[in-house]
């Protein structure tokens, strides 16, 4: 779980901020980059390296994280100042899990076959370090609207991920996008590269995929 | 040679500081010193006596140790694609198949790896590593013939991307470089790289009567009786005695192109003993491991793999290539001297679990020294810590 105080920081009683100040832009924008969920804070690594053979179920995945982390940080910031902070845990995990059954049972009913795809990983959604590092870090002494940014922003980042990821293993994989064969339509003759496949192979590509960042905007890790 | 080096000199001042092609002064410098001696000298302070011999030099010590698998295994290649096709063929055209087959994977392999190595030194800014001469010759030798070239290019890019240079450079890699590179390839593309796929035997070839390219391992593994017998009744009609134990021993058999001949590897694991560069401790634990566990396997093991005699362990499949030159890579093997037994003696004994136990893996010596090389680091910090309780209960302070 995310530790960092920074992100714990104030926010200032101000009459009109605008919905989009910078600061609030800042929440969106940063996890996509120097704050990725997945690449700089090594989180939700186990279900990035899982559900990420195929577009389709990463994409669901990625929605569906999205959607728990924006709605249980509302929820979280909205009820902050009621929770004792004892018992802290347990309420997010309740609130967490009431989203992640919602988000589960519309699977179920709209997208059978990508939910029977990502089979126990929707539910583990609920012990997912981002969601429950994003209620800890932010939501628990934000406002709801700046959580709200918040979650959506880690969501994202982690989505973005996820797709890169997809991206790489389905087409070079197994030679396709979204199920469709983009070598073949085009007729070049194309082998599946097997390791891609698996999940090493994800873990060597997750790792390529840091190493590259890092290289592009310099990030250390600070000890 | 004089007319080589007026040419480098010639051109020398581009590459220096402030010349035009400053930023390739590290690609310019390691071709420079791949032919000549480097004329750098010591200074005059510290140390002023050195040993001439640097890391080219010792990596080309192995290189040459390399050669016997490397002509013999191109014989081979040629030897067992007549064998298959039930033709006999003079020396001369089976060399010449050999050659056909393995120079271009040669080539592919040194131009891929040596590319990335250049573009990595400009990048970096440090020198070119040598590194790459002998990881450039064993990436071949652990290929079988008919390995398409552009998985070749592939598994050496990765090797020395993910391998390598990932880590920082040569001399940083926690994985034997060449192995990574067949690893990928075991992982990426099995069809080429596993099953029956070791002798070459050209488009549309019709195979002699009663021909099958299983291997040894794949015969004992499936065997349901008698290993050595169904190794030695292996063949009959096409190629009588194949798998017999001085056949195999000599390595006239399918198989990689260097792995193959047991004997070809202990000529090159003398050179590298005589000459200092191998470590002999790790090469004979190798051998020791894989045979002792052959022995424990006999006494306990049920199955008629485990009951094969321990000695054929040796001569079967890769593992004195890879006791021999995979294993003793200085860079991911044990450093200490009583870390290097240990290290050996379980690579060996992993290989022969992996063989006997592991339906999915006929082979285990590329998996064990895989193994191996992440637990190095953790063996040699158990045996420095060991030195370290002793000599405080020696001391007297």
């Amino acid at each position: 779980m995310s530790t960092e105080a920074a992100v714990v920081e104030e926010v200032v009683e101000k009459k009109a901020e605008p919905l989009f100040s910078k600061k609030n832009r800042k929440l969106i924008s940063n996890p996509l980059d120097i704050d990725n969920p997945v690449t700089v804070q090594i989180l939700g690594v186990c279900s990035a390296l899982a559900v990420t053979t195929q577009m389709k179920p990463a994409f669901v995945m990625s929605l569906g994280l999205t959607i728990v982390t924006a709605c249980s940080n509302v929820a979280i910031s909205a009820l902050r100042n009621t929770i004792p902070s004892r018992i802290r845990i347990i309420v997010q995990l309740a609130i967490v899990s009431l989203w992640v059954i919602m988000v589960d049972q519309i699977l179920k009913a709209y997208v059978y076959d990508v939910s029977k795809q990502l089979s126990v990983f929707v539910g583990l959604i609920i012990t997912n370090c981002i969601v429950m590092g994003r209620l800890e870090a932010f939501a628990m002494a934000n406002k709801p609207w700046p959580s709200f940014l918040d979650g959506m922003g880690n969501g994202l980042g982690y989505g973005m991920i996820l797709m890169i990821l997809a991206f790489v293993r389905e087409l070079f994989g197994a030679g396709s996008l979204f199920g469709f064969k983009v070598f073949a339509s085009m007729g070049i003759p194309y082998q599946g590269n097997g390791l891609l496949l698996l999940p090493a192979g994800a873990c060597i590509l997750l790792g390529s995929i840091i190493w590259v960042q890092r290289t592009l905007n310099g990030y250390r890790e600070s000890h | 040679m004089n007319f080589l080096r007026k040419q480098l000199d010639s051109v020398r001042h581009n590459f220096e500081k402030g010349g035009k092609l400053e930023k390739y002064y590290f690609a310019y410098e390691a071709f420079d010193t791949f032919l000549f001696s480097p004329n750098t000298t010591t200074e005059v302070k510290g140390v002023q006596v050195r040993d001439a011999v640097d890391l080219k030099r010792l990596m080309m010590t192995v290189v040459i140790a390399m050669l016997p698998c490397l002509i013999f295994g191109m014989w081979n290649v040629g030897q067992q694609h007549f064998v298959a096709l039930g033709q006999t063929g003079t020396f001369g055209e089976k060399f010449w198949i050999g050659l056909v087959r393995t120079v271009p994977i040669i080539v592919v392999s040194y131009a891929v790896g040596l590319g990335i190595e250049f573009v990595f030194a400009t990048l970096r800014r440090h020198p070119v590593n040598e590194g790459f001469l002998v990881t450039g010759m064993l990436i071949p030798l652990v290929m079988p013939a008919s390995i398409p070239l552009w998985q070749v290019a592939i598994a050496t890019a990765f090797a020395v991307v993910i391998g390598k240079e990932a880590f920082g450079g040569t001399g940083m890699n926690v994985l034997n470089v060449a192995l990574t590179a067949r690893a990928f390839l075991y992982f990426a593309y099995p069809s080429q790289i596993s099953g029956e796929v070791w002798t070459y035997l050209g488009d549309g070839a019709k195979m002699v009567s009663g021909y099958s390219g299983a291997t040894p391992l794949a015969l004992a593994a499936q065997s349901t009786g008698n290993v050595v017998n169904d190794l030695n009744s292996f063949g009959a009609g096409w190629a009588d005695g194949i798998y017999n134990f001085w056949n195999m021993f000599l390595g006239v058999m399918p198989g990689c192109i260097g792995e193959t001949s047991t004997l070809m590897c202990l000529i090159g694991a003398a050179i590298l003993v005589i000459s200092g560069v191998g470590s002999w401790k790790i090469i004979v634990s190798v051998f020791a491991g894989a045979f002792g566990m052959g022995l424990f396997l006999n006494a306990v093991g049920t199955s008629p793999f485990s009951q094969m005699p321990a000695h054929y362990h040796l001569v079967i499949g890769g593992l004195a290539f890879g006791a021999v030159f995979m294993a003793t890579d200085p860079v991911t093997a044990a450093q200490t001297e009583t870390g290097k037994w240990f290290y050996g003696f379980l690579i060996g004994v992993f290989t022969v679990l992996v063989r006997v136990y592991n339906p999915a893996y006929p082979e285990g010596i590329m998996l064990a020294i895989l193994l191996m090389n992440v637990f190095a680091p953790l063996i040699d910090y158990f045996v420095v810590s060991a030195n370290k309780k002793r000599r405080i209960q020696r001391a007297t302070v």
